[in-house]
């Protein structure tokens, strides 16, 4: 969670040895996965679309990327909400 | 009948070419007949960190055209015994020689010596595919940087699918302090992330540059640690289990602490 916040606030003091570990370890589950930046974006986009359906989302800061553990290769995507649709839920009402 | 091992990286200016001048006069002075090729036609560099520029007269490129016999092109290592060099060609380019020429060749000099050892080009192209295509082993040098490791990565992914599989790592210029303040990943770092065997790690030494400006190897220099970090990888390569080297704290530093109990 500290982690989480100190990435938040730009406040990353982790040693730069963890720094490279880490971004060595993400960028290589994209590099063996051999998925292209062309198929990544494409996905970005789709998801905005079917979000944008149901909440406004900050479309700059949506981050689609891969990660893994133990052998499991997961898709995760940091989606920033701004505000909710309110007519999606008057709809249903 | 000989082992060729290839020693490549990927990224340039790793130390493929300072390793395969060390490694092979490493096991040239422990009596084996050794044969270095230069495979980086048109960036010839072997000759000159051995001290040999001045000798060449046939290259690589003679030898697989069919110009001259492979024998007439080997430049001898005078302070060896049994050290030679095959120079790569400066003035043509990769294409100049194929993957299956190589594997001729390879197999041909297999017969002479004992270990071949192939100098392999920066990059994946051309120049990687006629480098691997006569080896039986690989040696993958990296250094503890993003870049380097990255490489390194798709270099072994690469050498698997041309069936040089477990290719063995060499982390080059480890700089122990670094490590020690966080600054830099370490070697377990480094293996967990390649998930490969680690045939030995070469510590930063200023030696290094001082001995290849005099066109000379550390492995033979006794008093260097990149020296004995060379022998140690020599020795393994013969099928010795040498433990890794306690690079972390320096001698003297080391001594006094045993001294004074503390370890």
């Amino acid at each position: 969670m500290l982690d989480f916040l100190n990435k938040i606030f730009g406040r990353d003091n982790s040693p730069s040895r963890t720094v490279a570990k880490e971004r060595l370890r993400l960028v290589l589950v994209h590099d063996r996965v051999g998925v292209s930046p062309q198929l990544l974006q494409s996905l970005k986009t789709d998801l905005i679309q079917v979000i944008n359906n149901y909440m406004e989302i900050d479309e700059e800061a949506l981050e689609v990327s891969l990660d893994s553990s133990e052998n499991q290769v997961a898709l995760v995507a940091n989606i920033p909400v701004r505000k909710m649709k309110r007519k999606f839920q008057t709809e249903t009402a | 009948m000989g082992e060729v091992i290839v020693v490549t990286s990927g990224k340039g200016g790793v130390g493929k070419t300072t390793t395969t001048a060390n490694l092979g006069a490493g096991l040239a002075s422990l009596n084996n007949r050794v044969c270095l090729i230069d495979a980086d036609i048109g960036l010839r560099n072997l000759d000159v960190v051995m001290g040999l520029e001045n000798r060449i007269v046939y290259d690589l490129v003679d030898v697989t055209s069919g110009n001259c016999p492979y024998k007439k092109a080997l430049i001898k290592d005078k302070r060896f015994e049994n050290l030679y060099l095959l120079p790569a060609a400066q003035t043509k380019d990769k294409t100049a020689v194929n993957p299956d020429q190589m594997r001729v060749l390879c197999d041909e000099m297999r017969d002479e010596y004992d270990y071949i050892i192939v100098d392999c080009p920066a990059g994946i192209e051309q120049g990687f595919r006629n480098a691997i295509a006569g080896a039986n082993q690989a040696i993958v040098v990296t250094t503890p940087e993003v870049s380097a490791v990255r490489d390194a990565d798709r270099i072994i992914g690469l050498l698997e699918k041309e069936d040089l599989r477990e290719p063995k790592l060499i982390i080059n210029r480890m700089r122990y302090h670094m490590v020690k303040h966080g600054d830099m990943m370490s070697i377990d770092d480094i293996i967990e992330i390649l998930a490969v065997d680690l045939l030995g790690v070469v510590p930063e030494d200023e030696l290094v540059v001082i001995s290849t400006n005099r066109g000379e190897m550390v492995v033979i220099n006794n008093n260097s640690k990149s020296g004995q970090a060379y022998r140690n990888i020599v020795r393994r390569i013969k099928g010795e289990n040498v433990p890794m080297m306690d690079l972390e704290d320096s001698g003297f530093m080391k001594k006094l602490r045993r001294m004074i109990g503390l370890k």
